[in-house]
């Protein structure tokens, strides 16, 4: 029963309190206005360039942009106690630590989820992109599975706060490799061959190229193994990042490295 | 001459403190850098070669020039306001407005940085021929740019003294101006009522300037004398922004607060 008070109450608390992110001069240019304007940028891009459709930029960079919150999020549960100075106390607290993190994680997919979705459909207006309705639910299962993987290398993320202090930087960086990687502006096949085996280790990879296949008309079916194989990415991720937090936190506390990392 | 010795001195120290920070400094080399792979990925996926090339490198290049800044300027006073140190700016006797320049000349310089990363990465990992036709002409035109950029983000840093969370805001300004000065898509592919704003953005100007002196042909220097004009208009409007938003706060005793 505690665990599961904290893994829903004490998530959701930590997600209000450690952002700021209530007020709307926060959530308005980062949520909604900036992957909209992402989204604009490479569909413009590709039409200079050349290569692509709308629909394609669209797909790939709405749902590159779940991957947001879902990094800075995550890496924040740790860079952010850090900063507070509430570190040591959650360190120090009884609390098994699986609920403790993967709570943390629960409104942070959630977040990922709707940032992409707003994105995905504002993005589809402004650019006269065509999305049947009778995709949606579909492509809101994919997007859901990518933002869940996405918080699960997220989860990874915040384990190496516990060395790295710059995590704003760690999931700059994160996002970056993503956006090159897994083939949401270059398709993988124009990628060099090593970048492409790289992408199919990469959550992201497969969400979004199932999101694609759905767009274009497939069934469900047809995206079936691509969801199987992100969804496995994300629990390998998270349960990578919860090891790692686990060894971590031991080495912090050992070296006393907890505030100085 | 204490104006310019101010400048320089201020501008000096700023830029050292921001090559040490592993954002301001090592974040604004690496997020350009992201985004140009992306773009010299696309257009050599689109067969694109010779000026395409060129032109996709200089605009992904300039790019980073405005992403050391947007964010970090509109940062910029709430950090001074965390480290205790806008009300020592306020009280001392020099124009508040003066002493921020330099500090946003200073983030547009480490743009200069991530200018000279983005090409070198372009030549050496995407083989693309830096060719430049006009080399005193381009490094005019990139200084220019550099501080009519940093004239913009002055007026934003300005412009968000009163708010804590203004590096969203700036954060948010980071790709649009990306987008509708022109840097990798012209701007008269943009929708018509964009054209207008872009035109009153120094950076659309600047980069025709540099695209033309790279490239040849076209005309910089007029390029370069609407940099000029618009980065001295945003000098102006800060100035009187910064006077009147600095007596507000004063007034209220809302310096540390906002």
């Amino acid at each position: 029963m505690t665990s599961l008070r904290i893994l829903f109450i004490g998530g959701l608390t930590s997600y209000r309190a450690l952002f700021n992110w209530l007020t709307p001069w926060v959530l308005i240019p980062t949520f909604i206005l900036s992957p909209i304007v992402h989204i604009l940028l490479f569909a413009y891009i590709g039409r200079t360039a050349g290569v692509g459709d709308d629909r394609y930029f669209l797909i790939g960079n709405a749902v590159l942009n779940a991957a947001i919150p879902c990094l800075f999020a995550m890496g924040n549960t740790i860079g952010g106690e850090r900063n507070q100075g509430t570190l040591p106390l959650l360190i120090s607290s009884p609390a098994k630590r699986v609920p403790l993190f993967l709570g943390r994680a629960l409104p942070v997919i959630v977040n990922g989820f709707v940032v992409a979705v707003v994105a995905l459909g504002v993005g589809a207006v402004l650019l006269g992109v065509s999305l049947p309705t009778a995709t949606w639910p579909a492509l809101a299962i994919a997007v859901a599975v990518c933002s869940f993987s996405c918080t699960g290398l997220g989860l990874l993320g915040a384990a190496v706060a516990l060395r790295v202090r710059e995590t704003a930087v760690m999931s700059n960086v994160i996002f970056g490799i993503l956006m090159i990687f897994a083939g949401v502006n270059v398709p993988l096949l124009a990628l060099p061959g090593w970048m492409g085996a790289v992408a199919n280790w990469l959550p992201l990879t497969h969400g979004i190229e199932a999101a694609r296949q759905l767009a274009a008309g497939s069934g469900f079916a047809a995206i079936r193994a691509d969801l199987f194989t992100e969804i496995a990415l994300g629990v390998g991720y998270a349960g990578l990042g919860l090891l790692l937090l686990a060894w971590l936190e031991r080495e912090s506390r050992r070296k006393s490295t907890l505030d100085t990392a | 001459m204490r104006i310019v010795r101010l400048i320089g001195i201020t501008w000096w120290l700023q830029l050292k403190m921001r090559s040490r920070s592993a954002f301001d400094g090592l974040l604004s080399l690496l997020w350009p850098l992201f985004f140009a792979t992306t773009i010299f990925l696309m257009f050599r996926q689109g067969n694109a070669a010779g000026p395409a090339m060129l032109s996709a490198a200089v605009g992904a290049a300039v790019m980073g020039i405005w992403s050391a800044t947007s964010t970090t300027a509109a940062f910029a006073l709430q950090m001074e306001r965390r480290q205790g140190t806008l009300e020592l700016l306020v009280a001392a006797p020099t124009s508040f407005a003066l002493l921020i320049v330099p500090l946003t000349l200073s983030m547009a310089t480490i743009g200069a940085y991530s200018m000279i990363a983005t090409l070198l990465w372009g030549r050496f990992v995407f083989g693309i021929h830096i060719t430049v036709d006009d080399p005193a002409m381009f490094v005019v035109s990139v200084a220019v740019t550099v501080i009519a950029i940093g004239m913009l983000g002055f007026l934003i840093a300005i412009a968000s003294v009163r708010y804590r969370t203004a590096w969203a805001l700036g954060s948010a300004l980071e790709m649009p101006v990306w987008l509708i000065c022109g840097l990798v898509v012209a701007v008269s592919s943009l929708p018509a009522w964009v054209r207008p704003i872009s035109w009153m953005l120094a950076p659309t100007w600047g980069m025709a300037a540099i695209r033309d002196s790279a490239q040849g042909g076209g005309n910089p220097l007029a390029g370069l004398a609407m940099c000029l004009g618009l980065a001295a208009v945003y000098g102006l409007i800060g100035w009187f922004l910064a006077r009147w938003m600095v007596h507000s706060a004063r007034v209220n005793a809302t310096l540390a607060l906002s």
